[in-house]
């Protein structure tokens, strides 16, 4: 098992009585692809948030392993060396710091913890060369600063592009698909899609179906109320495309009422 | 000495300054100093260094007139008032004692330097041996150690060339006319409370003069050490390009830990001919004192060029890292025509250092132009103040001025603040100025964060990012040293 999530119960750091997340579980092997769906307000982004390390939250119950570790006990960027990468639903930018010196720095770091020499410049360049290439990113990616002045789409592709370089054993994509249009979602796609490898295991966690056609998890959660409450394979977003979550979760809240 | 009175309307005109003028013409009259520093002290040191008598003079009228004077609080910095009479006003590495029966201790290059004190430069990265390592080390450097010049390097290269470089004890013996001609006509000695305090116990300094069309092949340097305890340094150094000349020079600084606060008065003053070219660089790492930064250095630093002739070009570029306070504004008198003035200033402060720092543009001349860009970061409990004056007089017709103020705050409990003057007194001139504050969020961190990058190595990343244009201007192992020097100093400041 590469993630194994237990009975995770958090909320935000400074709002106590809020659980936003209440005993979620979620098993997830090498090279599976699982989508997390929901409505607003389910707590899909507190998942990825929480997973990535993100110091807002926090864990009043439950575990998290990744590959043998306790993933709730190291920092955020200790999980970034270990695989855990997350494409951001509003990636960052930072102003005067160039693409290129911000990936040369993560991908040595990263190349560091897994006992590997630091890339110089030329083989950085060359390496990431490379990735622009299978992921058909503009030639001047690299020397532009970290996403400063790129539109919503090409902010995406960054993340994309920088999911690449790093070559990360847990990819979670935030609601990558927010705020994209067809074409932008298709790069996307089809960057996850050139990414796809037996070892390497996806959350792709969206609001709509429409990314997951071009994507094809293998498994589909539907998130609701801090929970799953309904897991099952592809066929499951057609379900929700047809009748919506609605329907969903009122069998849910029956069920619950039945149960008490 | 002589004064020279060409310069005299233009100090007249800078006092006009109102906003400026209790900071740097303060005239109320306080009571006189006791013991440590007196008439005696000034006499001793001048005799120490064998001066001639119109040094001595220029150090007595100088000490007068600073009597007269209060010490200045008008920059946002606070600290208490300082005792001049802790402090010792001379001190070498040859004779600690100093007693005045020494021998003459000018002669800064003839001596043999003391083995530790050549350690000492050896370990800060200093090329103090210029002629072993001729081929690698592509600078001459000249090494200040307390109140003496320990060594000069490249100076017969230099020589060739017309060039002189040396300590400033030792123009006052070799070149008395250059140094009779310039000294105290940028920065007279009744200019400021501290320009007068160093023009009455000048220790040592640099003296450049390059001559008519020469363009010198290397960067010329200063390293200035300040080593013994309540040892106040009191550097003077004059730098002239001549006719159609060029120069880079470079200045770095460092003192080691002490408990008790160290005192820095410095006085530049820089003045370059028609035509002539002037880079001058500064990495200032003063000792910034402990987490509540006492035992740094005070360092209260008066820099001024002029550029005298048409299309003549001084180019000040800052790297403020160092010091517990810092009170200082390199400047530019653009008297000639088309003369270019430029300010390029990253200031950083950490703990619980101040910092008020700028720079001041004096147009005169017609179709003078400058450019300022200050990068101000605040970190810690620290406060950083960018102060600055921007003056177009009525001749200065077709004047520009472009200024770019950019602060960055890095945590919650620091301060950063902007004093722009801009005062026009013709129509004809275009002013630009633009400011920004940022501060490196949570956001930016975690984004860092989750690619990998440790928070210390983002804070540096984006830190270097914001001051590039700056850091651009320094030469390129200076920029590189700004860079590890910022994140030095930053560390240890967010969390």
């Amino acid at each position: 098992m590469l993630l194994t999530v237990k009975n995770l119960h958090a909320q935000v750091a400074d709002e106590i009585d809020k659980p936003i997340l209440k005993g979620l579980n979620l098993d997830i092997k090498p090279g599976e692809v699982h989508a997390i769906m929901g409505p607003n307000g389910a707590g899909k982004s507190t998942l990825s948030s929480v997973l990535a390390g993100r110091e807002d939250y926090e864990i009043t119950d439950g575990t998290v392993e990744f590959s043998g570790d306790d993933l709730l006990a190291l920092s955020p960027e200790e999980r970034a060396r270990k695989g855990v990468f997350l494409a951001f639903q509003y990636p960052v930018e930072i102003p005067g710091v160039s693409n290129k010196l911000f990936m040369q720095t993560a991908v040595n770091a990263i190349r560091e913890e897994n006992g590997l020499p630091a890339l110089d410049m030329f083989d950085f360049d060359r390496y990431a060369q490379s990735k622009i290439d299978l992921l058909k990113m503009p030639k001047d990616l690299l020397d532009r600063s970290v996403n400063v002045g790129f539109s919503g789409g090409e902010k995406k592709r960054n993340d994309i592009f920088q999911m690449a370089l790093l070559e990360p054993k847990l990819c979670i994509l935030d609601e990558t698909d927010s705020g994209l249009d067809i074409d932008a979602m298709k790069v996307v796609a089809n960057g996850v899609n050139s990414l796809r490898s037996p070892d390497r295991s996806f959350i792709v966690v969206t609001h709509y179906q429409r990314l997951l056609d071009y994507i094809k998890p293998d498994f589909v959660h539907v998130l609701f109320d801090g929970k799953i409450i309904q897991s099952g394979g592809f066929e499951l977003v057609h379900a929700l495309e047809e009748k919506g979550y609605d329907d969903m979760i009122q069998a849910h809240q029956q069920l619950q009422h039945n149960q008490k | 000495m002589s004064e020279t009175t060409q310069y005299q309307e233009i100090n007249d005109l800078l006092s006009k300054n109102s906003s400026y003028k209790e900071g740097f013409f303060t005239q109320t009259i306080v009571d006189t100093f006791a013991k440590g520093l007196n008439e005696e002290v000034v006499r001793a040191i001048s005799a120490k260094k064998n001066e001639p008598e119109w040094m001595l003079d220029f150090r007595l009228k100088a000490f007068a007139h600073w009597k007269t004077l209060e010490e200045p609080h008008w920059a946002k910095a606070n600290y208490d008032a300082i005792d001049y009479q802790d402090y010792s006003y001379y001190s070498a590495p040859e004779c600690n004692s100093c007693s005045s029966d020494c021998p003459s201790g000018n002669k800064g290059l003839s001596m043999e330097m003391d083995p530790e004190v050549a350690k000492a430069f050896a370990s800060l990265g200093v090329p103090i041996y210029g002629e072993d390592s001729a081929e690698k080390a592509n600078i001459a450097v000249d090494a200040i150690f307390d109140s003496v010049s320990v060594s000069t390097t490249k100076r017969a290269e230099l020589e060739k060339l017309g060039i002189i470089f040396c300590s400033f004890s030792e123009a006052v013996h070799d070149y008395p006319e250059l140094v009779q001609k310039y000294l105290g006509t940028v920065v007279p000695y009744h200019d400021n409370f501290f320009a007068a305090l160093n023009s009455a116990v000048a220790s040592d300094g640099t003296f450049v003069y390059i001559p008519e069309d020469v363009r010198s092949p290397i960067d010329l340097s200063t390293y200035f050490r300040i080593n013994e305890a309540k040892t106040g340094q009191f550097e003077r150094t004059i730098l002239i390009a001549d006719k159609n000349s060029y120069v880079s020079y470079l200045e770095g600084c460092s003192a080691p830990v002490r408990d008790s606060y160290q005192l820095h008065a410095a006085v530049v003053e820089v003045i370059v001919h028609e035509n002539a070219e002037v880079k001058y660089s500064t990495v200032q790492n003063w000792y910034p004192g402990d987490e509540d930064c006492e035992g740094g250095i005070l360092n209260f630093v008066t820099k001024r060029g002029i550029c005298e002739g048409a299309h003549a070009k001084l180019s000040w570029t800052q790297a403020e890292t160092g010091s517990a306070i810092t009170w200082k504004y390199p400047s530019c008198i653009l008297k000639g025509d088309y003369s270019i003035g430029e300010f390029y200033s990253v200031a950083l402060t950490n703990r619980r250092q101040q910092a008020d720092t700028g720079t001041k543009m004096i147009h005169i001349g017609k179709n003078t132009r400058s450019t300022i860009i200050s990068k101000g970061l605040s970190a810690g409990k620290s406060d950083n103040t960018y102060r600055g004056l921007v003056r177009i007089l009525p001749s200065a017709e077709g004047a520009r001025n472009f200024t770019q103020c950019d602060s960055m705050l890095i945590g919650d409990q620091c301060g950063a603040h902007t004093f722009p003057y801009i005062e026009v007194e013709n129509a004809t001139a275009k002013m630009e100025h633009e400011a920004t504050t940022s501060r490196i969020g949570e956001d930016q961190l975690f984004y860092c964060q989750q690619r990998g990058i440790s928070e210390q190595d983002a804070i540096s990343m984006i830190v270097n990012g914001f001051c590039k244009e700056v850091f651009s201007e320094l030469p390129l192992e200076f920029a590189q040293e700004a860079e590890e020097l910022l994140a030095i100093s930053l560390e240890g400041s967010v969390g």
